[in-house]
This record gives structure tokens, C-alpha cells and sequence, in this order.
């Protein structure tokens, strides 16, 4: 099972025969995704790692039966792929670039709301790792060998934290269902809130780890619906104890300018709404192996 | 950088309904703000741009009149508290505060302890006003829309306000696709209190400042406050705007009014290096990739005991080259008693990283004590290049054996320093 993506999903990269596009695409093909081709405006018709290139996003899908897509392409026109492949029929889409503008992403968010919740393009992303199904299928650029597969899901904002989440359960002999990343970025294609909804409904998945980190509402939000509508238990750690106000780390969406958006406030109000919490970066994996083995 | 528009909770208190105004924003001064608002129709008292009293003085006789506003140029709100403000009635008393103001360092609850110099003045017209109100623009990360935000009761307290009475301030979410309609301006306009005549201009200067949000891809646009004056008109008094970062490609005008003089040096260096910098206050120096996972391993040399001298994201690809660069940065930081290399190798190859480390310890000739915790793709061929080296690095398998040795050398050194 898993969620988002399997071995059967079909794939298609955007941007893919640029350089970037290029090396994660043969990555994901070794690790073992179903890739079926890739858009590069103009050079419809070639083949490039023996798959077929396509003009349009419409072209792949009806030619090679895509339904996820993942996103290289640069910041000024990403937003631009990102709606082709929204338009096109894509289900599922990963945009990897960093520095897409705020407003464009508004853009984007808004013309996904076009359709009804259930006919809609699923988007994570921008500035994210993507997501994996260890053992399956990899719409990413992680490094798909410290993934084991088992019943733990994860989603979190950071890519490498992503990775040290995943190598701390490795260590405890614990594996994962789906890795997602949902990005470092304002404003972004799910939240965390979304991909929880979706472990929820995933029967293989046990428990969930979230992390999050300073800035915006999304965490808390997450744990409300999890102390709602979740029978699943929830695992947070949230980065940034040291992270002073208003000074932005490194992601666009992480910085603190407003009450509950410090790492201190978001874990407080966390455990209140019945969410377990790692209380270092350490004790990621040691706090989910003593909540599995409460089940 | 630090935003000087940290308007946290002016749009409610309440956890249900943050407002986030900061993300990577470019702020520009006052003087610059308002000139681009008049390019948009909207109305601003006479004003000019001093860089001396001499100068200062030339502005004042230019403008007429017989009293002027003579306003420190700084990236920060709450300029009025700070002293930055001062109501001149006379040359010799705008010559007077030209003189304090330039070159003085104005501390705000915006700048932080170190504060921002005052290097540019602007000069304006007096403007007899009868009543005060506020009025903005910002992106809500949590609705993904642009919202309106105003308030009857404008001047330098509206964080107060915000706090204290949210049902005085009236907010109004615009969606993408349609724009500002007129009704929504109308609906602003009156919430803010004005009388029928006053209702046509504002709704003209509402919607003069969202179309410079869209085009300018500002982030936010603040008028605290917007005036009524005595004679009835409405006019901007301060005006700010921060601008989104990731769209300056295409701001080409925007990008060149950005003033070096009030960011910090150290991160506009690591910037230009292609390096995500910020500088703390405390001894620990870090290098490490990613954000998340800098931010974490920050809260490890917390939890350990110690406190981290900077954030340094070092990115994916960190090539030999890259990682020198990093370590200069780190290094120039005197405050830095020991330093760690925390890396998860994805893209990054944990070899490549161990081989720019080994050159950037023996090119820098490096004094304080480093701890590299290396993991992820080829970590045991990285760990060999660091045993290899013969260099006194301290290495780390785990996430908090790294901090804790950090912060250990880091006790050692002080100990020698104060034995």
C-alpha cells in the first residue's frame, strides 16, 4: 500500500533533460521507480535514458499513461509545469525546485482549488526531497539506501533531517512506509495537516512521525486533526529551540513573527492535543520504537 | 536579515489565525516606498532625501511651509519611540536634528540590541492631521491569499491593538484569480471610519496599493499611519514595504533599491557565496546541510549545554570549494571556540565533504577544535579520508555524541583560557 506512490506508479520527470532532471531520474530508475519518460518543451520525439521525451505534460499522459510527475525545472517557470501537470490529468506531482515567488505559488494554489477535492492534483513541494515508498518506488532526490521498508510514515518540511529520521530507525531495525516531504517554503502544495489525512487512511502505516519546525500554523494544525480525527498515534519533533524571532533559518517559511510559531509554543500546545513528542533531534527513532512497541 | 515589519499578532492573537508577513523579504527604506506608492496614484505629503544638516536645511526651504517631519531612514517600524522622528519648527532646529539623527545608531524592538545606523534622512512637509488610521497588505501563509487589514485606530500602537482589541481591526482576504474588487475597497474604506467624501479617495489608494503588491511582488505593504488631515484629505505619513527575495529575478527596479548599509555583513557575504548565514550570539560554530537539519543539530549543542555561534546552511553539492568558503565564514567570527561539521549526505558524497574538510582544517590553519559527524551516501570511505588526514578533528557517529563533543571542546578551551 503505502501513499502517493507505489511500484506500479507511472512517472514522468519535468525537465528532464537538463542536468539536475537528469541525475535524479537515473537515480530513481536504478532505485527502481516505474519512469515512463519526461517533458522537455521542444524536444518531443528523442529518447533520453531510453525513454521517451515529450513536448507536453497532455502528450505524456496520454501517450505513456503518466500519473505522477516530479518538477526541475527553474524558479521563474515552475510554477507554469507545475500547473501543465495539474491541467494535463497528473494525480500526483513533486516540485523539487527552490525559490519559486510567493505569489506565483499563490497562483498555483489557487488554480488547483479549480477542480473538486477529489479530482485534484496532489502537490508537494516546492523546495522539498520528495517522496519515497522504500522498496518500491522513489519520486525524489533522498538517498533511497538509508530507507527500510516497514509501517512508519513520515512527513516532514526538511529534507536532511528527513534523512536523519529515517537512518535513527534503520539503526532500531524500524522501516518506513512513505517518506514525504512537503517543503521549506510559505506556501506549499499539502501541509502537514494533508499528508496526515492520508497515513490515516493507509492500512499499512501504524505510526506517524512529524517534523516540523518554526514558523506558520501548520504543525498545531496537524495536531488538532490528528487529536480529531486519527486513531493512528502521532510522533512530533520540531526544530528550532535556538531559532531567535524573526530571523529567518536558511527555509523561507522558517522563521517565527508571530505567538505559537516558536519551536517552545508549538511543542507545548503539541502534547496537549495528545501528540507524542521527541524532545531532541536524537530521539527520533527511540521515541517511535517505544510508541510501536505500545501498540 | 531581520524584517523590520514584524507584525506579529497585529492580525489576530488567537493561534487559529497567524499572520506570517516575513518570509524572505527584501525591506526598503521609507522614502523609497513612498515613491513607488505615488507611481500608483497615491497621494504623499512633499518630502525630499538629505544626506547632511546642509542638505537637510536646502529640503526644508524647497518644501515651504513652516513645519517639517525630519525622518531617520532605517529598516525598522517604531522609528517615532526610537527617536528617529522629530517635528521641526524652524531651519536651525531641522539643521539641529539632522545632526543628532545622522550616524546615530537607533535601537528599536525591530532591530534588535545592536540597532541600525541612520545614514540617510528624509525630509517632509507637516502634515496637520485630525485623525490616525491604519491600513496593509501582507500574504497569510495559512489562507494563501493576500489580505487586507485595516483599523480605524492607526499610530504606533497597533501591535497593542492587536492584542488587545481584535474586534476594531477588520481584515479581508482577496482571492487570486479575481483581484480587489471595488466592494471590498468600499467595505475597507468605511471600516476605517471615513466620511462619504473621503470614501472615493480611499478606495483609490486601496486599490493603488494592491496593484503595486502585485506587481512589485511585494510581501507586505504598511501605511501606520494613514492620515486625515485637518482639511479633510487622505495621505500616506509612513509607508513600508518588504518584497519577496524569490522574485527579485523579475524586479529588476526592486533589486536596485536595496540598501547593504542596514543588513548584516556577515550574512550579505555568505549570501553572496551562495551560503544560507546567520549570526548568533553564542560560541559554537556550525556547518552543516540543510535546513532542518541545521536548525536540529542547534538544538543538540543547546541541549548539551552550549549555544551555537550561527545557522549555516552549506546546501546540497558541497564541493571542496564551497565548504573553504563555508569555514571562512564560520572562522571569521572571533567569538568561535570550537567548531562542528554536522553532513547527511544525499547528493552530497560524505568523501567529497571529508576531502574539503581535510583542505579547509590544513589551508585555514585551523586553532579551534573541530568535531565531523558524517552520514548517508559513502560514509565509511569519508570517515577513512578524516582518520587518514593526521589532523586533530574530533569524530562523531551520532547526532548527540557530535554536540556534546562540540560542546565539551568548546568547555576545555574556556577553562585554558580563564586557568
Amino acid at each position: 500500500m503505502a501513499i502517493l506512490i507505489d511500484e506500479n506508479t507511472r512517472m514522468i520527470v519535468q525537465g528532464f533533460t537538463g542536468k539536475i532532471g537528469t541525475f535524479h531520474a537515473e537515480d530513481m530508475i536504478k532505485y527502481g521507480s516505474n519512469v515512463v519518460g519526461g517533458v522537455t518543451p521542444g524536444k518531443g520525439g528523442q529518447t533520453h535514458l531510453n525513454r521517451p521525451v515529450f513536448n507536453t505534460v497532455k502528450q505524456a499522459v496520454e501517450q505513456a499513461g503518466a500519473e505522477a510527475s516530479i518538477i526541475f525545472v527553474p524558479p521563474a517557470f515552475a510554477a507554469d509545469s507545475i500547473m501543465e501537470a495539474a491541467s494535463a490529468g497528473i494525480k500526483y506531482c513533486v516540485a523539487i525546485t527552490d525559490g519559486i515567488p510567493t505569489q506565483d505559488m499563490m497562483t498555483v494554489k489557487n488554480f488547483l482549488r479549480r477542480l473538486p477535492e477529489d479530482e485534484r492534483m496532489v502537490l508537494t513541494g516546492p523546495n522539498c526531497a520528495g517522496t519515497i515508498s522504500p522498496g518500491r518506488s522513489m519520486l525524489g532526490i533522498m538517498p533511497g539506501h538509508i530507507y527500510k521498508q516497514g509501517d512508519v510514515g513520515i512527513v516532514g518540511r526538511s529534507g536532511t533531517l528527513g534523512y536523519e529520521a529515517a537512518d535513527q530507525l534503520r539503526d532500531l531495525g524500524i522501516g518506513i512506509s512513505t517518506s514525504v516531504g512537503i517543503g521549506g517554503d510559505p506556501i506549499n502544495g499539502s501541509s502537514h495537516r494533508d499528508i496526515l489525512e492520508k497515513f490515516e487512511q493507509d492500512p499499512e502505516t501504524k505510526v506517524v512521525v512529524m517534523i516540523g519546525e518554526i514558523g506558520g500554523p501548520q504543525e498545531v494544525e496537524a495536531g488538532m486533526f490528528a487529536k480529531e480525527n486519527m486513531s493512528k498515534p502521532v510522533v512530533a519533533y520540531i526544530a528550532g529551540l535556538t531559532a531567535p524571532k524573526g530571523r529567518r533559518m536558511g527555509h523561507a517559511g522558517a522563521i517565527i513573527s508571530s505567538s505559537g510559531e516558536s519551536a517552545a509554543e508549538k511543542v507545548e500546545m503539541l502534547e496537549e492535543l495528545g501528540v507524542t513528542i521527541a524532545p531532541t533531534p536524537s530521539a527520533m527513532g527511540e521515541t517511535v520504537a517505544k510508541v510501536l512497541a505500545g501498540l | 536579515m531581520r524584517p523590520f515589519h514584524c507584525l506579529q499578532g497585529v492580525l489576530n492573537p488567537d493561534r487559529q489565525d497567524f499572520l506570517s508577513n516575513t518570509e524572505d523579504a527584501m525591506d526598503i527604506h521609507e522614502y523609497q516606498a513612498k515613491q513607488l506608492l505615488t507611481e500608483y496614484g497615491i497621494r504623499i505629503s512633499e518630502g525630499g532625501l538629505a544626506y547632511s544638516p546642509e542638505d537637510a536645511v536646502q529640503r526644508a526651504r524647497d518644501i515651504g511651509g513652516d513645519v517639517w517631519a525630519v525622518k531617520a531612514q532605517i529598516h525598522s517600524g517604531a522609528r517615532g519611540k526610537a527617536g528617529g522622528i522629530k517635528i521641526c519648527q524652524s531651519y536651525e532646529e531641522v539643521s539641529a536634528a539632522a545632526e543628532e539623527l545622522l550616524g546615530k545608531k537607533l535601537v528599536t524592538h525591530q532591530t534588535g540590541p545592536a540597532g541600525k545606523t541612520c545614514l540617510r534622512l528624509y525630509i517632509e512637509a507637516g502634515t496637520k492631521i485630525a485623525k490616525e488610521l491604519y491600513f496593509s497588505l501582507l500574504v497569510d501563509r495559512e489562507h494563501e491569499r493576500i489580505v487586507m487589514v485595516g483599523s480605524a485606530e492607526g499610530g504606533m500602537d497597533i501591535e497593542d491593538l492587536a492584542a488587545n482589541h481584535p474586534d476594531k481591526i477588520t481584515k479581508i482576504y482577496i482571492e487570486p484569480a479575481v483581484g480587489l474588487r471595488d466592494f471590498q475597497a468600499r467595505k475597507m474604506a468605511f471600516a476605517l471610519g471615513l466620511e462619504t467624501s473621503q470614501i472615493s479617495p480611499a478606495v483609490k489608494l486601496i486599490k493603488g496599493c494592491y496593484r503595486a503588491m502585485r506587481d512589485l511582488d511585494a510581501n507586505m505593504i504598511e501605511i501606520n499611519p494613514l492620515v486625515v488631515t485637518t482639511s479633510g484629505k487622505l495621505t500616506v505619513l509612513d509607508a513600508k514595504m518588504g518584497f519577496d527575495d524569490n522574485a527579485l529575478f523579475r524586479q529588476q527596479k526592486i533589486s536596485e533599491l536595496r540598501d547593504k548599509t542596514q543588513e548584516d555583513p556577515r550574512e550579505m557575504a555568505a549570501a553572496d557565496r551562495g551560503l544560507s548565514y546567520v549570526g548568533l550570539d553564542g560560541d559554537i560554530g556550525c556547518m552543516i546541510n540543510g535546513a532542518g537539519l541545521a536548525m536540529a543539530t542547534m538544538d543538540m549543542i543547546k541541549l548539551a549545554g552550549g549555544e551555537p555561534a550561527n545557522f549555516l546552511d552549506v546546501g546540497g553539492g558541497a564541493s571542496p570549494e564551497r565548504t573553504e568558503k563555508a569555514f571562512r565564514m564560520v572562522l571569521q567570527d572571533d567569538n568561535v571556540k570550537s567548531m562542528l561539521v554536522n553532513i547527511f549526505a544525499g547528493i552530497n558524497r560524505c568523501d567529497w565533504i571529508a576531502e574539503g574538510v581535510v583542505h579547509a582544517v590544513q589551508k585555514l590553519d585551523m586553532k579551534v577544535p573541530l568535531v565531523v559527524r558524517l552520514s548517508g551516501t559513502n560514509v565509511e570511505e569519508g570517515r577513512k579520508i578524516i582518520a587518514a588526514s593526521g589532523l586533530p578533528i574530533i569524530t562523531a557517529d551520532t547526532l548527540a555524541e557530535a554536540a556534546e563533543k562540540a560542546v565539551a571542546a568548546r568547555n576545555e578551551i574556556v577553562a585554558k583560557e580563564q586557568g
